[in-house]
């Protein structure tokens, strides 16, 4: 099910403060919104979601408000992708949710604990990434993660070399493995980050921005391994403010804004909330126009060389059949599906940069 | 330089290696005699239940717990020892004792008379080389070792957050408390080892350019070589007391910033200011609150019998101000927002 927020309707259901009411809000505001038969509402239950999260808020000292009444739920097992543009209150989401810092109000679950009391017991099946690789300069990569190995205290340090250089093979850093951190690249460094992640064997993985850093090359790598992770019944939580990144990856999506949400579901479903298009090349424009409109097609525009209408629900195979009846020469046909883009700009505004 | 060099490696390695089994002696032996009174300081009382439970509630919840704060212990002493600045600073440290000897070989002379405008303790070293541990002790105790102990406790908590790994550990998760009391350990074991290596270092140069053999103490009478150093044995630790009292102070100075730089020389300011109102003759009520004042005050070892009271004392002060400042960083670290 997609829930599309504007900024009126969640604002009516959840006037009243404190937690117990946003709890309950969250149910009448997303519950009966949205259509259909649809998996898992976002409204469900701790058992099946890795993330619940319910009224978080984040206030700052200087008044600012960076995360405002959120509601969130993550499917187990999903490739969650959590969009929005830079300030929109991502990070600081996902430090609540890692217990970094403390939300002014609000409640959440990581697979299925009340936090922040479980933070201890959970946090060691959760792997993390927030806001880029951090690490000790004068220490090599292997001791680098031999450290937070170390602070884990559910790991067992008997198998503490083993799981590092399993971890270091998976992000192709095996070869560096020993020089220091001073001395790696950007990428090299951010995959590092991503081997830290993946120290034991986790539920959840909380990704702030992976790719970061990373040439094309690397994007790919970690788009393959986040899908392998994904594919080993992982759960990925994964931030981004990159539309193609997230498409690529995600079978979740939400989509955030100025410390909201504004969209969230999946991804298939979102984008099929915005119409394919049909486009013909041709050299005579109007009368392939004429055809289109005549198979009850809406929407129809023409251009110089070229004539389109919004597809709908008939198969293209149809549109060209017709075409052809019809006598039109067609050069080419070619069907657009809009991108996430697409929808997410038509969500967040065309500006998908800093929101002021 | 080459001898200087030659002093320095193996006492690195042997104070070092020294370091887990002594810990626990010094600091652990100040809490507990703090914990009985609490004069000098009004404030202590209430607050030392509280710095005590968090720095016990580690590792006495079960046998899992030890082991992982062991753990992290481990690794946070092999991030203090392999730091390059760290080995540096244990390095200078290590040498200035050889450089005192040196310069009191050379221009001391071999009269007692001449050399007797250093002091009393000055005065033995021609004498004998085990006074060169008192004296390089008693002169490093009141900058160079703070400074140190400052540089690795005040970089304790910022330094982690200036530079991003504590939102890695906190994540791993380490746990707040955990952390903060593994920090503070790291940082008590830096400071054994470096007056454990001023020690060394003083012994070993005293022994190679001055007379060794029985001691004639300050109040006349002579203790056998052995049982002197048995008795720098408690000075070190005495001192190690009155730097882990410091590393206190310092640690909860680094909770409040994300810059280790700014808890440094904030700590450094503190222990000169310090010194600054204990030498107006004015304010010399205030003494005995200073930290300071207490550094230098293992005189009594050099008696005999032992005089035990100014040290008692003095661990009393050291107990206060780890106990206040110790609640101080945890109460401000468990309650911290991480944003760095």
């Amino acid at each position: 099910m997609v829930t599309v927020r504007t900024d009126q309707t969640p604002r009516t259901d959840r006037t009243a403060p404190g937690e117990e009411t946003a709890r309950t809000a969250r149910g009448e505001g997303t519950a009966p919104a949205g259509g259909g038969a649809a998996p898992s509402p976002p409204a469900g239950n701790s058992a099946d979601h890795a993330i619940v999260i319910r009224g978080l808020t984040k206030r700052f000292r200087g008044g600012q408000v960076a995360v405002d009444r959120l509601d969130l739920a993550v499917p187990r097992g999903s490739v969650f992708g959590f969009l929005g543009p830079n300030g929109s209150g991502k990070t600081t989401t996902i430090r609540m949710l890692l217990g970094l810092v403390a939300p002014t109000a609000g409640d959440w679950e990581l697979l299925g604990t009340p936090m922040p009391g479980g933070i201890g017991a959970v946090l060691p099946r959760v792997g993390a990434l927030v806001e880029g690789p951090a690490f000790y300069p004068y220490l090599s990569g292997e001791a680098n993660l031999r450290r937070y190995d170390a602070a884990d205290p559910a790991a067992d340090p008997r198998t503490a070399a083993s799981r590092i250089g399993l971890a270091l093979e998976r992000v192709g850093l095996t070869a560096a493995a020993r020089k220091r951190y001073r001395a790696y690249s950007l990428g090299m460094r951010q995959r590092l980050a991503i081997a830290a992640a993946l120290l034991g064997p986790r539920e959840l993985l909380i990704l702030d921005e992976p790719t970061n850093g990373l040439d094309p090359q690397g994007t790919r790598e970690v788009r393959s391994l986040v899908a392998e992770v994904a594919s080993g019944g992982t759960t990925v939580f994964v931030s981004s403010h990159l539309l193609a990144e997230i498409e690529q990856m995600c079978t979740h999506v939400g989509v955030m804004r100025a410390g909201r949400l504004v969209a969230e579901g999946p991804v298939a479903e979102l984008r099929a909330g915005e119409e394919a298009r049909v486009r013909v090349e041709t050299p005579d424009p109007a009368a392939a126009a004429a055809v289109l409109a005549g198979l009850g097609l809406t929407e129809v525009r023409t251009g110089a060389a070229e004539a389109g209408a919004a597809l709908g629900a008939l198969p293209p195979e149809r549109v060209t059949a017709a075409l052809v009846a019809g006598g039109v020469a067609v050069r080419g046909l070619a069907v657009h599906r809009p991108s996430l883009e697409d929808v997410f700009v038509g969500l967040t505004g065309e500006g998908f940069d800093v929101d002021g | 330089m080459s001898t200087a060099d030659a002093a320095v490696d193996p006492a690195v390695g042997t104070a070092a290696g020294a370091v887990p089994e002594t810990a626990e002696a010094g600091p652990g032996a100040g809490t507990g005699t703090g914990a009985g009174t609490g004069a000098g300081t009004g404030p202590a009382a209430g607050t030392r239940a509280g710095a005590l439970a968090g720095i016990t509630e580690g590792p006495a919840r079960r046998p899992g717990a030890v082991r992982a704060w062991s753990r992290l212990l481990v690794s946070e002493t092999g991030l203090i020892f392999r730091r390059p600045r760290n080995i540096a600073m244990l390095a200078v440290l290590a040498l200035v004792p050889v450089l005192l000897g040196a310069a009191l070989r050379l221009f001391g002379g071999p009269d007692e008379g001449e050399a007797g405008g250093g002091g009393a303790i000055f005065a033995q070293i021609a004498g004998n080389g085990l006074f060169l541990t008192f004296a390089a002790l008693a002169l490093l105790v009141q900058l160079m070792l703070p400074v140190a102990v400052a540089v690795v406790a005040g970089d304790g908590i910022a330094g982690e957050a200036g530079g991003g790994t504590l939102r890695y550990l906190l994540t791993a998760p380490a746990g707040r408390t955990r952390l903060l009391t593994v920090k503070y350990a790291g940082a008590v074991l830096f400071s054994l080892a470096a007056v454990a290596l001023v020690a060394l270092s003083a012994l070993l140069t005293g022994l190679a350019l001055f007379p060794a053999g029985p001691i004639t103490l300050l109040s006349g009478t002579t203790i056998p070589f052995a049982e002197g150093v048995l008795r720098i044995g408690v000075v070190v630790l005495y001192a190690t007391a009155g730097m882990a009292a410091l590393a206190a102070v310092s640690l909860a100075l680094s909770t409040l910033t994300e810059v280790a730089v700014g808890a440094i020389a904030a700590t450094v300011v503190l222990v000169i200011a310090a010194q600054v109102v204990s030498a107006i003759p004015q304010l010399s009520g205030l003494q005995p609150y200073l930290l300071t004042h207490w550094w230098s005050g293992f005189d009594g070892v050099l008696r005999d019998p032992v005089a035990t009271a100014e040290m008692g004392q003095g661990l009393l002060v050291f107990a206060a101000y780890t106990a206040i400042f110790g609640s101080v960083a945890w109460a401000r670290f468990t309650g911290r927002d991480v944003t760095a």
